[in-house]
């Protein structure tokens, strides 16, 4: 051979760019980013886009919407609503994302043992996560939050436990077909151990439909943490668009617009998320692509 | 012998980097144990290839995998037997020592490079990963940008993800994993089956090359006694489980001495040949739950005589290879049949109709 080396025929666009190219075909998936995107300036920028504290009372009670100095109205207590919505979004895309991450770490660590291991050890943690699906998920985090208390802490965690169940058996079911392909044997052969094997050469692999189950699980645990909150269950410290439905329902009739606001503002992020969970899904799985 | 050692390593003398001595590994199935290895024994000398031949079937990918221990069933284990590496005897190992060894002492090249690469891993991901996995001295990506340079490929492909290459690059790749660690024996397991003509050429010149540099044992699993001839210094020859014959991979070549090898090289030589006259060895592998008594060979065998049905055939030595036949048995009443010479060994062979 006149050349020692071979050169790469042809560059290949990168993993990410194609992941682009197809989700950007989903009209719907790029509208769902732009809402999540936009959300999560909104909650970042809060403090500089809100016109007023968001906690601050005033006279001015009861003032409809598109009111001088307060576009969205203020509530029984003159407080702004506009600002109310834009530091609600704090409180919700910080136990959606930190109750998802936590939900993902305990399900992928569990579906991944149970994948892998299969056995006697699949077999009990698979009832024991059985056990956590069937507790209706609402009543418990209800009777946890009644009890314990309401701290943003405390409430991230009790969403996060309560929704592990599902990640951890789809990414059992994932670790099921993946560890009898040859490239998990191929680890084996080169001495690798179960930890990196399972962590290191499988999880990257199933990543895809984990990512899209973890968008799904944010958007859950945006309308639970609302839920809670609506029951006057939510952190009393921090505005939220489920503690300020709260306090709208005494007013329905009076004031619609102390409802409509959040209610839109929880809608549209749970839409947001989950327009963008279904976009990955069928940006990354073969069978939904065409062409 | 005695010059060569002053002059510099004498292969032979030195100890070898593995011996497998009467290997039986057991598959449990619904019909009760199988062993696909039955009291193999083979030895790789430091810086020698050695060819494992068979047809598929016979258990030499098995032999492989009971060399490493590691299976792709759970329901094989190895039951008897040792398999010593450089001298330090892995059956008593438990897995953890076992999983050193592996990846680190003892590399394996597959057949299928692209399925047994992560298909979301960068190759040098995969290999830094594995020179981590061993607990490499020294920087890591350097040695991978390193090995990739021994095989023949740019470092930049250290970036690139499997499926970005081409079937040879991908074994490439392989054989640079398999070198990572410095391992002092290879097992490459049919590496070139899954490759195109040409390509397979080069990956068999790259393996030679490596071998020879480096002074690595490599242990070549193939059916294809053309690669044998080509790469290995030594020979064993697998039928059903057994080695039946071993030896130089000249003398096996020229002087044939068990009728299946004899078989085997007629069936090759056949087929190189213009006429295109069919030689086969009739029948196939035999079931290995119910191996036939006596020589596993005796069915497919046109010289088989009445304790071949019975007895199991001594291992005889015969010039420099040793073979498991009766026709060599010095009991054996006729006088020794020298079957290698000339087309003599096609009348083993050419039989016509394939027995069903």
């Amino acid at each position: 051979m006149a050349t020692r080396s071979l050169a790469v025929q042809g560059r290949q666009p990168h993993a990410l760019q194609l992941f682009w190219h197809r989700y950007a075909r989903n009209r719907l998936g790029v509208f769902g980013l732009v809402v999540v995107v936009g959300l999560l300036l909104v909650a970042v920028l809060a403090p500089w886009l809100a016109p007023h504290d968001p906690f601050a009372t005033s006279r001015d009670r009861f003032l409809p919407p598109l009111s001088p100095g307060h576009w969205l109205g203020t509530d029984h207590l003159g407080r702004d609503v506009l600002s109310g919505v834009i530091w609600g979004s704090r409180v919700s895309l910080l136990v959606g994302f930190a109750a998802a991450a936590t939900a993902m770490a305990i399900g992928i660590a569990v579906g991944a043992v149970s994948g892998y291991y299969g056995g006697a050890v699949d077999a009990v943690l698979m009832r024991i996560t059985e056990l956590f699906q069937v507790v209706p998920r609402f009543v418990l985090a209800l009777l946890v939050v009644a009890f314990f208390g309401s701290g943003l802490g405390k409430l991230i965690l009790v969403i996060g436990l309560l929704s592990w169940p599902q990640i951890a058996r789809l990414v059992r079911g994932q670790y099921l077909s993946h560890k009898a392909l040859p490239y998990v044997d191929g680890a084996r052969v080169l001495g690798m151990g179960s930890g990196r094997i399972m962590f290191g050469e499988i999880l990257p692999n199933v990543m895809a439909p984990i990512i899209v189950t973890a968008s799904l699980d944010i958007a859950q645990a945006i309308l639970l943490e609302a839920s809670l909150g609506f029951f006057g269950l939510g952190d009393p410290n921090v505005p939220s668009w489920g503690g300020m439905l709260n306090n709208a329902q005494a007013y329905l009739r009076l004031a619609w617009w102390l409802s409509v606001f959040p209610g839109a503002a929880i809608a549209l992020a749970v839409l947001g998320f989950n327009l963008v969970g279904d976009a990955i899904n069928e940006a990354t799985n073969p069978r939904l692509r065409e062409g | 012998m005695a010059v060569q050692l002053e002059q510099g390593p004498a292969p032979l003398a030195a100890e070898p980097v593995l011996e497998v001595i009467d290997l039986v590994t057991e598959i449990r199935t619904m019909r009760g144990p199988v062993r696909p290895v039955n009291r193999v024994s083979l030895r790789v000398a430091p810086g020698q290839a050695v060819g494992l031949v068979g047809e598929s079937g016979s258990g030499k990918s098995m032999t492989a995998f009971s060399i490493m221990r590691l299976f792709p069933t759970p329901a094989a284990r190895v039951v008897e037997g040792r398999v010593l590496l450089q001298g330090r005897d892995l059956t008593p190992l438990p897995e953890a020592e076992l999983r050193r060894v592996r990846g680190s002492r003892m590399g394996m090249v597959f057949q299928d490079p692209s399925a047994y690469l992560n298909p979301v891993l960068t190759v040098g991901a995969q290999i830094a990963e594995q020179l981590r996995a061993h607990r490499w001295p020294g920087p890591v990506e350097e040695r991978v940008a390193h090995l990739l340079r021994q095989v023949g490929l740019r470092p930049e492909v250290a970036r690139r993800y499997p499926h970005e290459l081409s079937g040879g690059m991908r074994q490439r790749v392989s054989i640079a994993s398999a070198i990572a660690c410095d391992p002092p024996l290879v097992l490459a397991d049919e590496p070139t089956t899954a490759l195109d003509v040409t390509v397979q050429a080069q990956i068999l010149q790259l393996l030679a090359r490596l071998q020879r540099e480096r002074q690595m044992g490599l242990l070549l699993i193939t059916h294809d006694f053309g690669i044998v001839a080509e790469l290995c210094d030594y020979v064993y020859i697998m039928y059903a489980a057994e080695i039946v014959e071993e030896g130089p991979v000249e003398e096996v070549f020229d002087r044939p001495r068990h009728p299946y090898t004899q078989g085997l090289l007629a069936g090759m030589l056949s087929v190189t040949r213009r006429d295109r006259v069919r030689v086969t060895i009739p029948g196939s592998v035999p079931d290995l739950a119910q191996p036939p008594a006596g020589c596993r060979f005796h069915p497919r065998c046109a010289r088989a005589m009445p304790q071949c049905r019975t007895a199991a055939p001594p291992r005889v030595t015969v010039g420099a290879s040793r073979t498991a036949c009766w026709l060599y048995d010095p009991g054996h009443g006729h006088d020794q049949p020298d079957p290698g010479q000339g087309g003599s060994h096609a009348e083993t062979s050419i039989d016509g109709n394939p027995a069903g």
